[in-house]
């Protein structure tokens, strides 16, 4: 079975080029923020394994929240280009095609880079800066490109046979569209080797092992642990400013040009080594549940993400957020909000300034006007995004897998009613 | 009528709690001011009905007023330099680009198409709701614009409805399930009992300054009381092509079929009854029994204006069972792509306009020689989660509810999505069972003109004309 994967390839940028290179990457969009496939420092279509693509530049507008509530942090970070890629298959691969389809584009945007020269070694130079993501999360584990876009196809032959035939008793209309179907070349989905399979089981069953075999320290621990938290929950600072219009606009600007809307959003750890091992282990515990709870159409309760990723930067003492999701902004927060506050109070309650929690869980996101105000503080522009599936949702991808499906089964009666309402 | 009277009856402008059914007739004047501080003068001089006096009296003639963020600037009171307002109401119905786009205000429905409200220069300061009898109406028009100086405000427009109330052009009962509001304080928001729907809502979703559904009072122009009791106001002005689409339902249905169709897109009868089959079980209806749509549409007009979901599409079951689907493993995602209604609820206080066709003159083709539409107005205390939610992601979009290629059967502008693919389908099952799919829908209804307004409470309003 081919995974999805996720690059993220990082480098400082030269403070004295971000004005060219943001004219650079600009040339890249066909609308604000959204990549056109066939541009010519980049042409993202070209690349048949790629789901989801961006460059961002990453100019943390919350450092300066450290001047009140993390003093004891630096005061400056970088400021970093990053590009970052979810794609299928093997990571080596996948940088060998980039650079054989960009070496001249990604040259130009990367020697705005600290410590790109111009004689660099591209391939090197990419590999050296990749970062390591804490946790990622892939709305389907499995699902290819190639597959999404097949299905899609089998998905437009079906709707086009069902049109044409508005009035046929789904007993008739069934031979037409299979006939249309047949039309459609469809590549077998594969299943699990014995090894991955394996290999799975293994990382499934490590929490579970590594929970039991520390109980006794966790047990121990959890005493000054709870005292530590609960003092630090009724003490930190919270930190939401009321929104600036024109950076809001700003933001809205590159949004909402497709069903799917990029995220991305930086900010600080709260200081000291607890938060940061805190963190460190609930990024691992998410990145296991969205690998083993959460493989096909949700992540809890929410079903609009496609790739979702949190990484470390400078040596965590920040995290960097990344979601590409279905929807505008305010029905993603909405959904945060309302579905799986728990998750996002968990996940970013270690941030500096983030709302009020009580026991890790409660409060914090439900603190609705707070909650959306300390993501729009952190979140920062996209300059630009790549969607392989412009038009197509989460759900739209899952109803053509099922479409799919029912199109290899014996179907009749109410089944057979099911599944054409789907096309 | 006999609802107790509360302290703050007497701050809130009495539309906040009354339709006034009883008042056929109907004038929303949009005015632009010339003079702040004779316009100022002039509205002091006016009586606004409050509540409590609509408790207490019949009253036979009812004036309101809102304003929009050019219309305080213009009086005077800048709000973008008052802490509080919502960034949305400061920008504008049409002032940014992306929110039209966000709002399905593209293409024909584009703000630069509008009659009103669409460019700085045909946007209203002043919104004047005056209601009285049928009879009565123009006599109150005209006495209240005769006391208007000529160097305080002028007329932009005097939008004029058709005196026929609960009923809108296309035929259908109107202004049907409204929220209802918790007067009382007497709801606490974000328990277990909410994973089912309710209708009830906190006042915070209609009033500024009060707790709204997630229990917090959000902010809101507290300085001198002038946000409190106020609510925002949204005002568009929608024609509809009534002829087009009673054609459209009998070329499509035949004249035996087309009410029946039309019925299905609404997602409810003509006259209001719910469709049989619908869950009922605690008074109103709601869809939980219906989950894919197969007696109400997913895509259905009330459907997508209100899918009376809960926090939770599974329901209320105990901790345990409750816990399980918190974390989504329990029920399907499809089933889960629009909860928590309780958000996104809005206060209609509409009324149509022009001349009403019967269904049956429409479809043989009589054009009743006048445009005919809808004065929608509706109120709420978050622009953002509740009119530009319901409008952006429910009503205009074309993936509501996880669908695809379909808007609003009755409402949709039927402009392709960002990606250029069609949205005028609609997917329904017959009484039979059997699903069908319609294809190329026209557009049965155009955006005329809008604004956002403040609607003050007494108190704010008191502050604004005084200061």
């Amino acid at each position: 079975m081919v995974q999805q994967r996720h690059l993220f390839i990082a480098a400082p940028l030269r403070d004295e080029r971000r004005s060219e290179l943001e004219a650079l990457l600009a040339s890249m969009n066909r609308l604000p923020g959204q990549a056109d496939p066939a541009n010519s420092l980049l042409p993202f279509g070209q690349l048949a394994e790629l789901h989801v693509a961006r460059f961002v530049i990453m100019d943390d507008p919350s450092l300066a929240d450290r001047a009140t509530l993390g003093t004891s942090l630096p005061a400056s970070e970088p400021v970093y280009l990053a590009f970052i890629a979810d794609f299928d298959g093997d990571e080596a691969l996948f940088l060998d095609a980039l650079v054989a389809l960009a070496d001249t584009g990604l040259r130009r945007i990367f020697a705005c880079c600290t410590d790109f020269a111009r004689g660099s070694d591209l391939l090197a130079w990419l590999r050296a800066h990749r970062v390591p993501t804490a946790a990622n999360y892939v709305n389907w584990i499995g699902r290819t490109a190639r597959q999404i876009g097949e299905e899609q196809a089998l998905h437009e032959a079906l709707r086009s046979a069902r049109i044409a035939h508005p009035d046929a008793a789904p007993e008739a209309l069934l031979p037409l569209l299979r006939e249309a179907a047949r039309a459609v070349p469809l590549t077998p989905i594969a299943s699990p080797t014995l090894g991955e399979r394996l290999g799975d089981w293994f990382d499934l069953l490590l929490l579970p092992v590594l929970a039991l075999i520390l109980s006794p320290l966790l047990l121990i621990g959890m005493i000054p642990f709870i005292l530590w938290l609960r003092w630090r929950e009724t003490h930190d600072a919270v930190l939401a400013p009321v929104p600036d219009r024109a950076r809001n606009n700003m933001l809205s600007g590159i949004e909402d040009h497709d069903i799917t809307n990029q995220y991305s959003a930086i900010g600080s750890l709260k200081p000291g080594l607890p938060r940061r091992w805190l963190t460190v282990v609930i990024l691992w515990i998410i990145n296991w549940g969205a690998r083993h709870l959460y493989p096909r159409a949700r992540l809890a309760r929410v079903n609009t993400i496609h790739f979702a990723s949190w990484t470390f930067l400078d040596d965590k003492r920040r995290v960097y957020f990344a979601s590409n999701y279905d929807g505008s902004r305010e029905a993603y927060n909405d959904d945060f909000i309302n579905k799986v506050a728990f998750g996002l109070n968990v996940s970013f309650s270690n941030g500096l300034g983030y709302p009020r929690t009580d026991w890790l869980i409660v409060g914090g996101a439900r603190h609705e006007q707070d909650f959306k105000r300390y993501l729009f503080h952190h979140q920062i522009p996209t300059q630009v995004w790549y969607k392989a599936f412009p038009g197509l949702s989460n759900y739209d991808m899952a109803r053509n897998a099922r479409i799919r499906a029912g199109l290899e089964q014996p179907l009749s009666g109410e089944a057979l009613r099911r599944w054409i309402a789907e096309i | 009528m006999s609802s107790p009277i509360r302290p703050r009856d007497a701050d809130v402008q009495a539309i906040v709690d009354r339709g006034f059914g009883s008042l056929a007739g109907a004038r929303f004047l949009l005015l632009r001011v010339v003079d702040g501080a004779a316009a100022r003068q002039w509205l002091a001089s006016l009586a606004f009905a409050s509540l409590a006096l609509a408790k207490t009296t019949r009253l036979d003639r009812v004036r309101q007023v809102a304003f929009t963020a050019a219309g305080l600037a213009a009086l005077g009171m800048p709000p973008a330099d008052i802490a509080g307002f919502a960034p949305e109401y400061i920008d504008g119905l049409a002032g940014d680009s992306s929110r039209s786009r966000r709002l399905g205000d593209i293409g024909p429905n584009a703000p630069e198409h509008w009659r009103w409200g669409g460019t700085p220069e045909t946007e209203p300061h002043i919104l004047l709701m005056l209601l009285a009898d049928a009879d009565d109406i123009a006599a109150f028009e005209a006495e209240t614009l005769a006391a208007m100086p000529a160097a305080a405000c002028t007329v932009l427009l005097a939008n004029v409805t058709n005196g026929t109330l609960g009923r809108e052009p296309f035929g259908f009962a109107d202004g049907l399930s409204q929220p209802e509001f918790d007067w009382d304080d007497r709801i606490t928001p974000g328990g277990a009992p909410d994973r089912i729907y309710r209708n009830r809502l906190k006042l915070g979703e209609l009033l500024l300054g009060h707790a709204n559904e997630y229990g917090f009072v959000a902010d809101y122009p507290q300085a001198n009381g002038l946000g409190l009791n106020g609510s925002y106001l949204v005002y568009r002005q929608i024609a509809q092509d009534v002829t087009g689409f009673w054609r459209w339902l009998a070329e499509v249905a035949g004249e035996n079929g087309a009410m029946e169709l039309a019925e299905t897109m609404l997602g409810r009868r003509a006259d209001g009854d719910s469709l049989p089959g619908l869950d009922a079980a605690n008074g109103d209806f709601t869809f939980s029994n219906d989950p894919d749509g197969r007696v109400c549409p997913i895509g259905a007009h009330i459907r997508r204006a209100n899918p009376r979901s809960g926090d939770d599409p599974n329901g209320r079951h105990g901790f345990l069972p409750d816990l399980i689907s918190s974390l989504g493993l329990k029920g399907a995602p499809m089933h889960d792509a629009v909860a928590s209604a309780r958000f996104h609820r809005l206060l209609r206080r509409g009324r149509a306009y022009g001349p009403m066709l019967a269904p049956l003159e429409a479809m043989r083709g009589v054009d009743a020689g006048a445009e005919s539409g809808l004065h929608f107005v509706a109120l709420n205390a978050s622009l953002s989660r509740q009119f530009e939610f319901v409008q952006g992601a429910w009503v205009a979009s074309a993936y509501f509810a996880g669908l695809s290629g379909e808007q609003d059967p009755l409402i949709g502008s039927r402009m392709p999505d960002p990606a250029g693919r069609p949205t005028d389908a609609f997917h329904y099952c017959t009484a039979q069972g059997d699903p069908r799919l319609l294809t190329g829908l026209p557009r049965f209804v155009t955006v005329k003109g809008g604004a956002y307004f403040f609607l003050p409470g007494l108190g704010g309003l008191a502050w604004i004309l005084n200061q």
